[in-house]
Formats: structure tokens, sequence, C-alpha cells
């Protein structure tokens, strides 16, 4: 137990991870970072991305959409907008998104719309992520 | 014997009514415990969010160069009000719209504008009768609650405040104390003002604070947490109106089955005593015939 932090993973409509861990890293906005026991306090942003964690020999990972994270008192806490374990993601609605985004963004190239360009890449971003995490 | 089959008549549709009311009760309760559920499954996150804020506004940091911290003269005041999408919830919507009305009004009574953004149907339906502007609407979302809803009306509200079309953003919902008692409540989102935050610090972080580490710099988190608190503080309100919806439905309609009850006893009284004097007439006859006949 001494050598574990705490790991939370909350999004608005559940807590998805909850317990003690090794190891976990985070997709941070200037760069993925990695949280082990007794880290420093660290206030952090994160991007669309995956992070994982170890436990006990089990690497678990998640995909996370946006979010940030707060490191203190041998806790990290996650605040994502949405968060999915690998195992829940599903692979063709994941595909599905994909190819969605990536006609979006096609379209808001071409009428250079600057949010809805941002929002097409923001879209296939994380399409690409759940795909990647679900080992496809 | 007209008057005892249109009695008859009115009693078996008083029954029926009571039996949609009360399934329409059952349906509420269950929905209810969803509600609330979600509301459960919220709490977490918001909490969590609230402390981060708090420990950021600890950080020193000036809340004028933030755009959405600063406050300026208030010439136009906006309201977000929260309603259900659905009716026959008692007087549950129409609290929350007189409250709505009281405010707007005093604030033309102090010389300034008010304007709406409606969430869900019925407030939405009311006001666009009103001569209130109502710059945005979302309707049909209370049965599915989705962060990304939150998010729209967030981003659309936080948009018309950086535009400079209001200047201060209140928000209006049925907050949910318990299966009874639901209060319309008012809370400022806009301008963010901190003070609010602060009394949460004092229980997780004891230690030294001056030693957090953050990445990137805090004035480039805050600018991005500012906005997601606002969308977070307008989900909690649309959760907390879902759940008081239910659960005023659930009350509206156990008053509404239990007046059925009371009118259906009372029509069977009044039945039974049609029917009483319609034999003794017909008795009478019978009677009266008889001995004439002797």
């Amino acid at each position: 137990m001494a050598n574990k932090i705490l790991l939370e993973v909350v999004t608005p409509s559940r807590l998805l991870v909850s317990e003690e861990v090794e190891l976990a890293t985070a997709p941070g906005t200037d760069g993925v970072f990695g949280a082990m026991a007794n880290h420093s306090p660290l206030l952090a942003t994160l991007k669309i991305g995956e992070m994982h964690y170890l436990n006990e020999g089990n690497a678990v990972r998640i995909a996370l959409s946006g979010g940030f994270c707060d490191v203190s008192n041998n806790r990290m806490t996650v605040l994502a907008e949405s968060a999915e374990l690998s195992t829940e993601i599903d692979v063709d609605r994941a595909l599905k998104a994909k190819e969605r985004a990536e006609r979006r963004l096609q379209e808001a190239e071409a009428r250079k719309g600057d949010i809805d360009l941002a929002r097409a890449q923001a879209a296939f971003a994380r399409a690409l992520t759940r795909i990647h995490i679900a080992g496809h | 014997m007209a008057a005892l089959k249109d009695i008859k008549l009115k009693i078996v549709g008083i029954k029926k009514t009571a039996q949609i009311t009360q399934a329409m009760n059952m349906v509420a309760a269950a929905k209810l415990r969803g509600a609330q559920q979600r509301m459960e499954d919220f709490r977490p996150y918001a909490e969590k969010f609230s402390g981060v804020m708090a420990e950021l506004a600890g950080a020193g940091i000036n809340p004028d160069a933030f755009p959405l911290m600063a406050a300026r003269p208030v010439k136009k005041v906006m309201l977000i009000l929260v309603t259900s999408d659905r009716g026959l919830c008692g007087a549950f919507n129409s609290n929350l719209i007189r409250d709505t009305e009281k405010f707007l009004k005093a604030q033309q009574a102090e010389g300034r504008e008010g304007c709406l953004a409606c969430v869900g149907k019925k407030g939405n339906a009311f006001f666009t009768k009103s001569p209130f502007e109502t710059l945005h609407s979302s309707v049909g979302i209370m049965d599915n609650i989705q962060m990304f809803n939150a998010r729209q009306v967030g981003q659309e509200v936080i948009n018309l405040f950086l535009e400079g079309k209001v200047d201060e953003v209140q928000l209006l919902y049925g907050r949910f104390i318990n299966v009874a008692v639901q209060r319309p409540t008012m809370n400022r989102i806009l301008p963010i003002s901190t003070e609010g935050l602060e009394e949460g610090e004092g229980e997780k972080s004891e230690g030294p604070k001056a030693t957090y580490t953050y990445e990137p710099d805090p004035e480039e988190i805050l600018n991005n947490l500012l906005p997601m608190f606002v969308n977070v503080q307008i989900m909690h309100a649309m959760l907390e109106t879902g759940a008081s919806e239910q659960a005023a439905r659930m009350t509206a309609m156990d008053n509404a089955t239990r007046a059925c009850k009371d009118m259906i006893a009372d029509l069977t009284m009044v039945y039974n005593k049609a029917r009483q004097s319609a034999i003794t007439a017909e008795l009478m006859d019978i009677v009266g015939g008889a001995e004439a006949l002797k």
C-alpha cells in the first residue's frame, strides 16, 4: 500500500475508476506525464488521448476526451468530460465516428470555418484514440 | 332511470382517470429514482471540480484578468430558466415562471434590461408570448439530460457574455430538497466569483499550498476551466430540475388519485341513494296497484 497512489477518474456521469495503483500516466496538454506514489502536487490540463495505469502487473487503458488532473496528498484525480475503459469501447461505433469526422474535416477545410474545423478535429482525435485503445 | 345510468357512467369514467393518475404516479416514482441516481453520479465530479477551482483561486489570481470573472456595470441581465418539458406536475413550472417574471420586473424597475435563456419546453412556451426577449432556448432535452446539452447552453451564454450583449447571468432552477419539497433557487453564474468556493478549501488541503506545480501555468488552466465550470453549474441545475419535476409529478398525481377516490365515494353514495329511491318508488307503485285491485 505504501508505494501506491489513489487514482480516481471522474466523469459527469460516473466515477469510472477509484483504486490504488502503482503508476498512472495521463495525456497532459504539455506532454504525457506519469505519477507514482508521493508525487509532488500538480495541476494539469489534459488533452484528448489515452491514459493508463498499472496495478499488480495489470495495465488498464482508458480513452479520455480532455479534462484536467489534480495530484495531491498521494491522490490523483482525473476529471474528464468523458472516459471509457478499453474494454467498454464499441469499435464499430468508433470506426463510424472516425469516418464521420473525416468527412466533416474535409467539409470544414473546404469551407474554412474555424469552429467547425476545430470541432471536427476534436471529434477525429477522439475517434482515433478510442480505436487505438480498443486495439484495432 | 336515466339519472342512475348517468351516475354509473360518471363513476366508471372517474375510475379510469384514477387508474391513469395512479400509473403516472408510479412512472414518476421510477423516473425519480433514475434522476436521483444521476444526481448522485454527478456529485463527485462537481465536488472535485469545485475543489480544483478553489485550489486555483487560492493561487493568487487576479480575477480582473479573466473576462469570465471580471465584473462590469450591469446594463442587461440574463436569466437562464430551467423548467421541465412536460406538464402535469402541479405548480412546479408555474412557481419557476412566477419567480422569473418577478425577477425580470425587479430588474426593469432598477433600470436594467432583462432577457432570458430557456431550457425546457414549459418555460420556453410561456415566455415566447411575453415581452421579454428570449436569446436562447433548448427544448426537448429534459428527458435525457446529457453533458453536451449543458455544454451547448453554456457555450451560447458565454459567447453572449463575452460579446458584451449581457453583463450578468443568473441561473434559476427547481432545487430538489426532498420528495415533498422542491424550491426555486437562483444563482449567479457569470461573472464567476470565487467567493463561494473558498469555504470548501479547508477540508482537504491542510499542508503548505504554494508547492503546487501547474502545467501549463495557472492562468491558462483557469482559462480552460472557467467555461467548463459554467457548464458544470448548468448541468447541475438541469439534473436538479429533472429530479424535482418527477417528485412534483409524483405528489400531483398522488393528489389527483386521492381526489378521484373522494369523488367516486361521493358519487357512489348518490348512486345508491338514487337506486334506493327508485326501488321505493317502484314498490309504492306495485303496492298502490295491488291496493286498487282489491
